[in-house]
């Protein structure tokens, strides 16, 4: 019968196809949520190998595990999903499993009635996991999502290019920092790339002299209470503005952006014409996309947190840091719930980790992460005392993106570090 | 947009052919009931434009104006009712006022810029030179590429330390910005400006040569006979012949400045410090990238509204005088 309304609609849609093509194509995804209690949509974005193939397994997997039961993966590139999901989440017409970066965006699904609450049916996969990891995805002490990668943010550099400069420790302060550009400028080396035209990359730097600058109890309040009064997030406005007065940054900053082509921040970095960026735990990933050798840095990669400011009520370990959960729609079928926790399981998370696709959140697979690099983020992710989500997540695409305007506006020498506090909370107070 | 050359009628064209025999048949059938026949012809035939112009173009207008008085994420329903405040926030938003300004700054350097230049190629192509078939298309070509591939290859060019542009124009001693072209906030609308130059030319140069193609040879022997010279000839008769051509390249050029948003994405995203933002991009990056669909639904109609009140001012002032002779 199913079927037959199906072939019915495709007859109707193709003899007015210009009419109707619009309101056809949605009625096929209908398939994403409700209608069939058997079928489970996967929405990620592994869609290169290893981890296309690694899904397809999985997913295979748990459908021999669970007779009857089918999933339905879909794999899209990055930037394609979020923009699917953005539709979806507009159509009401979400998928039955998905990612969700967590914080305030999550928030506002919560609120819409589009995420289901999944405290209790997970409840023994949320208590394996680290519970700071966990608070970016909880509303009102509700978990809504599993988060299955959380990665960390640093200081990537060309190990190559400090010894050619004569560095030898890399800086843990900011005047470190300051005497590292320095030095870098002096070889005739240009230290950092920063892609400021996308305006996050430059805003990871705000991010981080916060978390330096502010105390955890500041930003913890902060994030629930949107009030950004505290002198703290002027002081790591003054730090930036006095490491940007260096002038540390590969000439057309402003425009660069973070990680299309060879000219992109990550791509000066890759290709070594910078000896440093401010870059995520996805970063050797993207640089070896970026080279024609695919290795990117290779062993030439190293890593070290952001520095210390002096004086700063932030603890040195704290990180910052964000990634990826998965979600159930308010509408799935029950089973999704059990596809979920089986992807948080040890034995997939073992697979997750040996595949470098992530840094995984399951304590049992800490040490099948094979990559050097990622397992040193882990580390550090792991001995943190604790671990901020990104401020633009964590405050939602609307706050999150003026702070990033004002941060960009810092960076071009047109805005003050009062001015992005003020821009901030100008946008924050609209959300209340 | 269709451009006034493709949308000239053929001979060839399907629809002559279906008008023809319309025509005939409107000679035979004299009767109420052919004439009610022809109009359900002519709503058969002008329905499918219309459903289409109704559900891509009245519907997103209705609905952004819709959109423009709510406060709305992208998602859910739509139930925070805010009446004209997101207007009140976009007209005080110091980013979507300058965005206004630079598309008036293109708007008008385009007509100030471009309009003297198509000109001059256009006379200058319209003799008999050699190499002129080349010459035409090497000004026509940037035109016909794909604006995201001329922006990339742009973009690349103008990159600091390591683009073309930079180490053509370094040999030869030009000094250049330290942050490159497009890194300077006071050099990157200018730079953009000069792009789109580039790019848009060609359509000038086009239309123009077009126009003056059916400036009649007669015209030129006469007044040379006459003793004209030939800038004479070109000021006296051919720029005014060709009028409505360039009044029609003015009514194209200055809509698409107003909607510019392509090129500038790719060179610049809008940046350094917003020094090239444009009511289109101010679109987007309240829209989809901060999910205020509210106040970018209140720019839009804006921008809506700006363009169509000048469009219609045009319109009324300037083009009426052409589709008057024309009737």
């Amino acid at each position: 019968m199913r079927r037959s309304g199906r072939a019915a609609l495709s007859v109707l849609c193709s003899s007015a196809v210009l009419l109707t093509a619009s309101a056809c194509g949605s009625g096929d995804d209908s398939s994403a949520s409700g209608g069939d209690e058997n079928t489970i949509t996967w929405w990620h974005n592994s869609n290169n190998e290893p981890g296309k193939g690694y899904y397809e397994q999985v997913a295979a997997d748990f459908e021999d595990a669970n007779p009857g039961v089918e999933v339905e993966v879909v794999a899209m590139a990055h930037e394609d999903m979020v923009d699917k999901l953005a539709a979806a989440f507009q159509s009401g017409d979400v998928p039955d499993v998905y990612m969700e970066r967590g914080g305030g965006e999550l928030g506002d699904h919560v609120e819409a009635g589009l995420v289901r609450d999944i405290s209790e049916a997970a409840s023994e996969e949320i208590d394996k996991l680290n519970p700071g990891t966990l608070a970016g995805w909880q509303v009102d002490d509700k978990t809504y999502a599993l988060p299955f990668s959380v990665g960390v943010v640093g200081f990537w550099y060309n190990t190559e290019l400090f010894e050619q400069a004569g560095i030898t420790e890399p800086p843990a302060t900011m005047e470190e920092l300051a005497t590292t550009v320095e030095q870098l400028k002096a070889a005739g080396i240009t230290p950092l790339s920063v892609g400021a035209g996308d305006k996050w990359p430059a805003a990871h730097y705000w991010y981080y002299t916060a978390l330096r600058a502010c105390s955890e109890d500041v930003l913890t309040d902060a994030v629930s209470s949107l009030d950004f009064s505290d002198p703290c997030f002027v002081e790591a406005g003054e730090a930036l503005a006095t490491f940007i007065e260096t002038e540390p940054f590969n000439p057309g900053f402003l425009t660069t952006p973070a990680q299309e082509g060879a000219t992109s921040a990550s791509g000066l970095l890759a290709t070594g014409q910078v000896a440093m960026e401010l870059a995520g735990h996805w970063e050797p990933g993207v640089m070896q996309g970026l080279t024609d050798n695919g290795e990117g840095l290779g062993d030439k990669t190293g890593w070290f947190p952001f520095p210390a400011i002096e004086g700063g009520e932030g603890d040195p370990e704290a990180a910052l840091g964000g990634g990826d959960a998965w979600a159930v729609a308010q509408e799935a079928p029950d089973a999704s719930v059990d596809l979920v926790k089986y992807l948080l399981s040890d034995e997939v998370q073992q697979g997750f980790a040996e595949n470098d696709m992530g840094l995984p959140t399951n304590p049992a697979a800490a040490d099948s992460v094979t990559d050097p690099a990622l397992a040193e983020l882990l580390e550090v992710r792991d001995t943190a005392p604790f671990v901020q989500l990104y401020f633009d997540t964590a405050f939602g695409t609307s706050v999150g993106n003026a702070m990033n305007d004002a941060v960009a506006l810092l960076f071009a020498g047109q805005a003050t570090p009062e001015e992005i506090v003020e821009q901030t909370q100008e946008a924050a107070d609209r959300e209340k | 947009m269709t451009s006034p050359v493709t949308a000239a009628p053929e001979e060839t064209d399907p629809g002559a052919a279906v008008t023809r025999r319309a025509e005939a048949r409107r000679v035979t059938g004299r009767s109420s009931a052919g004439k009610r026949r022809q109009r359900l012809e002519i709503a058969m035939f002008v329905a499918p434009a219309l459903a289409l112009m109704a559900i891509f173009v009245v519907y997103p207008v209705y609905s952004a104006a819709r959109m423009s008085m709510y406060r709305w994420k992208g998602f859910g329903p739509l139930v925070d009712f805010v009446g004209l405040q997101n207007y009140v926030r976009v007209l005080t938003d110091d980013v979507f006022t300058d965005a206004v300004v630079h598309n008036f700054i293109i708007v008008f350097a385009s007509i100030l810029v471009q309009l003297p230049l198509g000109l001059a190629l256009a006379l200058l192509l319209n003799r008999r030179i050699r190499g002129r078939g080349l010459l035409r298309t090497i000004i026509f070509v940037p035109y016909v590429l794909a604006e995201v591939i001329a922006g990339v290859v742009w973009f690349q060019m103008l990159q600091p330390r390591t683009g073309l542009l930079e180490t053509v124009l370094g040999s030869v001693g030009i000094p250049v910005p330290e942050q490159g072209f497009l890194g300077t906030p006071d050099l990157a609308l200018a730079t953009v400006f000069v792009v789109l130059t580039w790019k848009y030319l060609g359509l000038a140069v086009l239309l123009f040569l077009a126009g003056l193609q059916g400036v009649p040879d007669e015209l030129h022997e006469a007044a040379q006979l006459d003793g004209a010279s030939w800038w004479q000839v070109q000021r006296r008769i051919a720029i005014p012949l060709i009028a409505p051509t360039i009044r029609t390249w003015v009514f194209l050029s200055m809509i698409g400045s107003l909607q510019l948003f392509d090129m500038v994405w790719i060179l610049t995203g809008g940046g350094p410090a917003n020094a090239t933002t444009t009511m289109a991009t101010y679109l987007i990056s309240q829209g989809t990238q901060s999910g205020n669909f509210g106040i970018a639904g209140a720019a839009s109609v804006v921008l809506f509204l700006i363009g169509f009140v000048m469009a219609v001012a045009y319109q009324f002032l300037v083009l009426r005088r052409d589709t008057k002779a024309d009737a």
